[in-house]
């Protein structure tokens, strides 16, 4: 799955004989059908973007705006007033500390036992190999919410519910990192890691100074990946973290938005602004290395 | 640890041994395990352990007071199985998470499809642009879109309802009226996900080698047969590959109606991982709430095992 197979069989193209001339699409016929392209795609990204848009916006909306009916797309005066109340009456910066802890911690630990594992599955030889092969890609596509129950159960025994670990340890047990990162690896020559080797390099030596530094721009892929789909994970963290105090962005968000601050659309968009502009700007930043992740493997972090 | 002495010791002692060799095949073991020892303790703690924990949960009748003695749980067979066959809550649950797959899948792959052919073969300028802008709410939190689009449907001070009234139409209630409740989540589905397929879709595309639209374009093919007849079939294992994953993904939906609507109006958002949690950790029916996840998650061992059926991968 490193490339998605394609495997169909070249098809026949019907139409008229080479060299007819009479159905080949003219100059003007192309120009005007990327004309028509440009025109639809650029609607859509109206679409697209006109949510991002309005949630700016509203964000800076004074109170009074949003009583108004009709309402207005711009702000009558912006305010960061609503950004303010999040800050002070709310305990936002806690928040925000707690996701980027988590997420972090989160993504640093995946970035050692997934190439790990991964290693050891591309280029060692040991027994158990094939069963933890097939044990990890049996897991791939298991549904997050089978092993909520169970986890949350273990994390209270544990007495670790409400704790930075309770937020934690679940997460590094993700398959995707695993596969990804062995796939990556038996694509490295084994010639480079056997000349290191014959330098007298250990196996740890050889994954740590060779494989690693040849898999910097997966690793950068699997960081952004992991970084990302743990900043926006809801279920799990609201079910772990019941006080407010352990709360990440999201679980916060949603608390206040179905509970008492529901009719507050100023405040709960500049909410959601803090939860996506972060997110925003390392993807503009790094959206090669997003995309072409996605695209080589399929699958999502 | 004594693992890269162990290692050290293997490459001097001769490389050349190691396919004549049996005895010492353990250290090869060894050095194996410990690179796999990390990952697979978590793995095992906090995935392995808990899939089969949840089978064994949904025999049982656990609830709150089973809390600190998780093993004291009463052993009640397959009624709580039993107990969803004749749960309308759970069934119109059901319902409402395959009303979400059947119209939402379909319509995100074939709007991906759409937008990635359009960049693909349509345009050459602003590609970027365009993919930056069509991925961008894939990777933003479901929840704070789920806000927004919130606050975009509300009938009073929403934008959607302001645009139509600009052209004279009195729009709905989107989120509070049964009939348009689910129509008005799927939109938001549709609209977050379609840039995760036209991302893939063109990934595929331009693995398709320019060879057969040029002898296409010789045989007289005008843009809509090339794609119909090159770009389509030389997809078909993406798109049946995006097919399962994207079902496998809208089969768990969960946060959209819980910000949204919070299953309502009448139960007609409530999806299956939705109605599992309220059981698990409102009512803390964690019994029953296990065997509503465990049959969620035959339905998308189901559809993974099609996958694997129709499109056997290479690795």
């Amino acid at each position: 799955m490193t490339t998605l197979p394609v495997r169909a069989p070249v098809p026949a193209v019907p139409g008229g004989p080479a060299g007819d001339g009479r159905a080949t699409p003219t100059g003007s016929n192309r120009a005007q059908s990327s004309r028509v392209s440009y025109i639809v795609l650029t609607a859509g990204l109206v679409v697209m973007v006109g949510p991002f848009l309005w949630m700016i916006l509203g964000s800076l909306k004074p109170a009074g705006d949003f009583l108004r009916n009709p309402p207005t797309f711009l702000p009558s005066s912006a305010t960061l007033d609503n950004y303010g109340r999040l800050f002070q009456q709310l305990d936002f910066p806690r928040f925000f500390f707690n996701s980027t802890v988590i997420a972090l911690a989160v993504t640093v630990g995946t970035l050692i036992f997934c190439p790990m594992l991964g290693y050891a599955l591309a280029k060692l030889r040991w027994h158990g190999k094939r069963l933890v092969m097939g044990l990890v890609l049996a897991t791939l596509m298991v549904p997050a919410g089978i092993t909520l129950i169970p986890n949350f159960i273990l994390m209270s025994n544990l007495g670790l519910v409400n704790t930075y670990p309770g937020l934690i340890l679940p997460f590094l047990a993700g398959p995707f990192g695993v596969f990804l990162m062995r796939q990556f690896m038996l694509g490295i020559p084994n010639e480079l890691l056997e000349a290191a080797r014959i330098d007298g390099a250990n196996e740890f030596k050889v994954f740590w100074s060779v494989v690693m530094p040849i898999a910097t721009p997966v690793l950068a892929t699997l960081a952004i990946l992991t970084f990302l789909g743990n900043w926006n994970s809801f279920l799990y963290p609201l079910v772990m973290a019941q006080e407010p105090g352990m709360y990440t962005l999201p679980v916060a968000l949603a608390t206040f938005a179905t509970g008492q601050y529901q009719a507050d659309h100023g405040m709960l968009m500049a909410g959601s602004v803090i939860l996506v502009v972060p997110v925003l700007i390392v993807f503009v930043l790094f959206q090669r290395w997003i995309t072409e992740g996605i695209a080589t493997t399929g699958l999502k972090g | 640890m004594t693992v890269p002495a162990l290692a050290q010791r293997r490459t001097a002692e001769a490389a050349p041994a190691a396919s004549a060799g049996s005895g010492w095949r353990w250290r090869e073991d060894l050095i194996g395990w410990a690179f796999a020892a990390p990952f697979m303790i978590l793995f095992f703690l906090f995935l392995a352990f808990p899939i089969g924990a949840s089978l064994a949960l949904s025999f049982t009748s656990f609830g709150l007071r089973d809390l600190q003695n998780p093993v004291g749980a009463t052993f009640v067979g397959l009624q709580n199985y039993l107990d969803l066959l004749g749960d309308p809550k759970f069934w119109k649950s059901l319902l409402n998470t395959v009303y979400f797959v059947v119209i939402g899948v379909p319509m995100t792959l074939a709007l991906g499809l759409l937008i990635a052919n359009a960049l693909n073969r349509g345009v050459q300028r602003f590609k970027t642009t365009f993919r930056v802008g069509y991925y961008l709410p894939v990777i933003t939190s479901i929840v704070a879109i789920a806000v927004v689009w919130r606050f975009l449907l509300n009938p009073d001070v929403g934008l959607v309802n302001m645009l139509l009234k600009a052209v004279g139409i009195d729009g709905p209630a989107w989120l509070a009226n049964p009939a348009t409740s689910m129509p008005s989540i799927i939109a938001m589905g549709v609209w977050r996900n379609l840039g995760f397929a036209m991302i893939v879709f063109l990934a595929g595309m331009q693995a398709i080698p320019a060879v057969l639209y040029e002898a296409a374009s010789i045989d007289g093919a005008g843009r809509w047969q090339a794609f119909r007849f090159v770009t389509l079939p030389m997809l078909r294992p993406t798109i049946l590959f995006m097919t399962v994953i994207t079902t496998i993904g809208y089969l768990q939906l969960f946060e959209e109606p819980f910000v949204m609507t919070g299953g309502g109006p009448l139960d007609s958002t409530l999806s299956v991982t939705m109605y599992m949690y309220q059981q698990g950790f409102t009512f803390f029916h964690q019994g029953y709430a296990s065997a509503i996840a465990y049959v969620l998650f035959l339905i998308v061992a189901f559809v993974a095992f099609l996958q694997f059926k129709f499109l056997r991968s290479d690795t």
